[in-house]
């Protein structure tokens, strides 16, 4: 019993379709050359030296001090990173889904809290740390009186870290903890349980490994973390930061590639845990969707503390990143508190700050489209399109996720700067604005196939059939009938995409070239330097920006968006 | 209506799938072969997992099948894709486009044939006043019943006049009141526009409301294909018997033979039969008696007892024990007739040429 024929018979309806063929190559060539090539070639540079295959640059940096304490920095930090972020996540997500809030401020604060790190450079945070609780912070120095307060280091990290990543658990878990039917807990109550015991033997039990991913997503995301520990990691080095002193200090380019292998090794390994193990597995717990109201816990002993507690927290976030814009109007931030507006004005008289922007803004929104378009393209294939490659696409732009900014970074390096594979190919690409904006793509592309996968599996299989029955090509049916369909999606893409790409920094800072100015080195920059003025001045504008764009989505998604008229249906 | 009535024929048609836990590959449909006339309307009908899907799909052209030719109208159509086929689908979600309008979801097929406006908006029209949406047109699809998206998905598929218009279980999401009314209606607009018809369904009194033809599948095989009335009354196997209606099936050997007619011993008692032709003496014969070909009677064929009476309105339902064989019995209009309850003794009664001898 042989496939034969049908199989020869699709083939035959493929490649009947040349506008697909022709996408579907296109991207296959896009993916192995800007994902895979790159990292291969870190590979290839770390096993193979002059003197043949081998181990050889591997022993060399594992005799490195400095690196063997980068990689334990690393996993401590990412450990409790994890942890806490999961932890607070499911406070506040529990916290909304279960307990009655009374007030308004508090659903604010809680819809403040998860849209801040979308807006915001990944960095902000370690900014007003540092203002806040440094030498010359103003917790510190001036309400404590604490003069020589040191932020630098593991805790820094670990709590700005944490500050930046638990939103994104919080709406991990929120989504897990709505999908629970309150009928279960309703019975556990029935039959005698009190509220701790319901929480802890069935509410918890049902979590636990959509837990365990939001866990391993932070891990990932604090280990390949550069910004951060740059500015508030002082000698305390992580993998990420190490790579890159690695290659802009020390000039080692095999060594800086063998431990990019190492990091990559890492995230890769919790990656696949997450995505193959737990992923599926906190789905599969909870596939059923809540069958009516949740009764919310009204109940003042539980309400009280709660309430409390996430406010505190809530606060103490929002106020950290307030504290940026304030930073920028201080003649000098922890001695000189006289308002000024000499920041602002000498980001654009003395620091270039407009050709900063200029040049940000236009590559981001070259960028974003590309990246959008390119990520519905992706979905549509894998969700709705049966071929030989399907697994292959999937697989890498899913990989990338996986892929460190400072990793890619390198692997552009050694892969491009003298061509691809050394041979010239391209190598008019190296140092360019293209350059870029392609590491701008890949690095947001993973982001926006997940939101594009998701969203097209929602989509009857059969709608995208009918037209095809009724005479449309593929291309046809993308255009008006899948990309219609998905518009949300598509328009949160861009704009993921867009706010992403302005605020990357990691992949972007060993690549980028005098020729280009873009804001977030030039926030790295000067915080490096002390410069905490113009670093905020920077930071504020760049907020400005994101968040104006997050605002033109929403309205655009409010009055143009079609998905919702049909949703329900 | 059609521009051209196309038959559809099937040769040795088989679709091979792979099962996703044992990672085997079995028939979904097996050397099925079959020929569509022009203009009828061909009924595939069959429980879940019977290849009636697969083999409408491959139709479609959004499945290939494993061995075999299908023809359109006497063109082999194996390497077309669905976008190239002369065919028409229905859709059991109805898969209207939700971002568009009744008259964008009808006239999309049009607008890709490339067709001016006008012809567009008169076919439009014309078509929607064939399944009852006139003035409908700028209405969304969310703003629809379900009985109304059935008839825009309808009227989608026909407004392109195609060679065969397939139907995937169209009224399997609308209500029991609702389903008897649309299969009316589509029964008399696939007449009205003269088109030939594939409609999947495993709702049995819904197949023989509506078909010329009625194809029953079992495992990926076809089982038995005929009129309504062939299938009814004369199945072929206890499968197909017991599928389009219900059946009892009482066996035992026949005892004596005279031309066509004969005698079979059931749990002890002789039993008068007809058309038993191709049995000889002391072959096991099922005789297959519905249940409303009989009724329960002071005197007749099989003395029985009764176990179950049950008043439903319109009949009496009994379950009465022949032997060891358990046999229902559906007696209409029982307003004027003598009830039987549970533990008395009747017989039950039927004209020997109302059973079927398999």
């Amino acid at each position: 019993m042989a496939k034969n024929q049908s199989a020869s018979l699709d083939r035959k309806k493929f490649f009947a379709d040349p506008i697909m063929v022709t996408t579907i190559v296109v991207l296959i060539a896009f993916l192995t050359l800007f994902i895979l090539y790159p990292l291969a070639i870190l590979l290839v540079d770390s096993f193979v030296t002059d003197q043949g295959i081998g181990f050889s640059v591997f022993r060399r940096i594992m005799k490195m001090s400095n690196f063997r304490r980068a990689i334990t920095n690393t996993l401590k930090v990412g450990f409790l990173v994890g942890i806490a972020s999961a932890l607070i996540g499911l406070l506040f997500a529990y916290v909304e889904v279960y307990v009655k809030l009374k007030t308004r401020f508090m659903e604010g604060l809680f819809k403040v809290v998860s849209m801040l790190p979308v807006v915001s450079p990944p960095f902000v945070l370690s900014l007003s740390m540092i203002m806040l609780f440094g030498k010359a912070g103003i917790i510190t120095r001036f309400l404590l009186h604490i003069y020589d307060n040191n932020v630098y280091g593991f805790w820094g990290i670990a709590i700005v870290q944490t500050l930046t990543f638990f939103p994104v658990c919080y709406m991990m878990m929120r989504g897990l903890l709505k999908n629970i039917d309150p009928s279960l807990e309703e019975a556990a109550r029935d039959m005698g349980a009190t509220r701790w015991k319901v929480f802890m033997t069935v509410t918890l039990p049902l979590i636990l490994p959509g837990l365990g991913n939001a866990f391993l997503v932070t891990f990932i995301e604090s280990i390949a973390d550069f910004a951060n520990p740059m500015i508030i990691g002082g000698s305390y080095d992580t993998l990420a930061t190490t790579i890159y002193l690695q290659i802009t200090g020390a000039y080692d380019k095999e060594g800086a590639s063998a431990m990019a292998v190492v990091l990559l090794g890492i995230t890769l390994l919790m990656f696949i845990v997450q995505k193959y193990y737990l992923e599926a597995k906190s789905t599969a717990t909870l596939s059923g969707k809540a069958s009516r109201q949740r009764m919310l816990i009204e109940d003042r002993s539980v309400t009280i503390p709660l309430t409390i507690l996430c406010s505190l927290l809530a606060i103490f976030v929002v106020m950290m990143y307030i504290c940026v814009p304030f930073g920028a109007m201080f003649k000098t931030w922890g001695y000189d508190f006289h308002l000024t507006t000499k920041w602002f004005k000498q980001v654009f008289t003395k620091y270039k700050g407009l050709k900063a922007f200029k040049d940000s803004f236009v590559l981001s929104l070259v960028a974003s489209p590309i990246t959008a378009l390119l990520s519905m393209i992706i979905s549509y294939l894998v969700v709705k399109r049966k071929f030989k490659a399907k697994g292959f696409i999937e697989a890498v732009s899913m990989l990338a996720m996986a892929v460190p900014g400072t990793v890619l970074g390198i692997g552009y390096i050694r892969g491009f700067s003298a061509g691809v594979f050394r041979t010239g190919f391209l190598q008019g690409l190296y140092g360019t604005g293209a350059i870029l904006v392609i590491v701008f793509i890949v690095r947001s592309l993973p982001t926006g196939t997940r939101s594009g996968i998701s969203a097209l599996r929602q989509i009857d299989k059969s709608i995208e059939e009918s037209a095809y029955d009724m005479g449309a090509d593929s291309l046809t049916v993308f255009m008006t009938v899948t990309l219609p369909l998905i518009k949300d999606s598509f328009l949160s893409g861009l704009v993921t995409a867009f706010v992403r790409s302005i605020t990357a920094i990691s992949a972007i800072i060993l690549l980028v070239t005098p020729q280009y100015l873009l804001i977030t080195v030039q926030i790295n920059e000067f915080a490096e330097k002390g410069a905490y003025g113009i670093a905020c001045a920077f930071a504020s504008i760049l907020i400005i920006i994101t968040y104006s764009a997050v605002l033109l989505m929403n309205l655009v998604i409010k009055y143009f968006g079609t998905s919702r008229n049909y949703r329900e249906e | 209506m059609a521009k051209e009535k196309k038959g559809v024929r099937l040769e040795h048609i088989s679709k091979i799938y792979q099962d996703p836990k044992t990672k085997k590959n079995f028939y979904a449909v097996k050397d099925t072969s079959l020929d569509i006339e022009p203009g009828s309307f061909v009924t595939l009908l069959g429980p879940s997992g019977c290849g009636k899907t697969t083999t409408l799909r491959m139709i479609a052209g959004f499945e290939s099948p494993d061995e075999g030719e299908i023809y359109l109208g006497g063109e082999p159509i194996n390497a077309l894709t669905p976008n190239k086929r002369d065919t028409a689908m229905v859709f059991q979600s109805y898969a209207l486009l939700p971002h568009y309008n009744i008259f964008d979801n009808v006239a999309y097929g049009l607008k890709l044939r490339k067709m001016d406006k006008e012809t567009i908006k008169t076919k439009v029209t014309n078509i929607l006043k064939l399944v009852g949406l006139e003035g409908m047109e700028a209405r969304m699809t969310n703003q629809l019943s379900g009985g109304q998206q059935q008839r825009v998905a309808l009227a989608r598929a026909l407004v392109l006049e195609p060679g065969v218009l397939l139907f995937d279980e169209p009224l399997s999401n609308l209500d029991a009141k609702l389903r008897v009314s649309m299969r009316t209606e589509i029964r008399r607009i696939q007449q009205e526009a003269g088109i030939t018809a594939v409609y999947v369904t495993h709702d049995q009194s819904e197949a023989m409301a509506i078909s010329d033809k009625i194809i029953i599948m079992e495992k990926g095989i076809v089982a038995q294909m005929g009129s309504p009335q062939e299938i009814y009354y004369h199945p072929k196997s206890e499968f197909v018997a017991d599928f389009i209606g219900e059946a009892n099936f009482l066996k035992g050997p026949l005892k004596s033979k005279n031309g066509s007619d004969g005698v079979v011993d059931i749990s002890g008692t002789k039993v008068d039969v007809k058309e038993i032709k191709n049995f000889g003496i002391g072959d096991t014969c099922t005789l297959v008696l519905r249940p409303e070909s009989a009724v329960l009677a002071d005197a007749g064929q099989l003395p029985c007892r009764v176990i179950l009476s049950c008043f439903m309105g319109s009949y009496q339902n009994y379950h009465v024990m022949v032997g060891d064989n358990l046999v229902k019995i559906t007696d209409f209009n029982p307003k004027n007739k003598k009830i039987y309850n549970v533990g008395d003794n009747a017989y039950v009664k039927f004209d020997p040429a109302n059973v079927h001898v398999l």
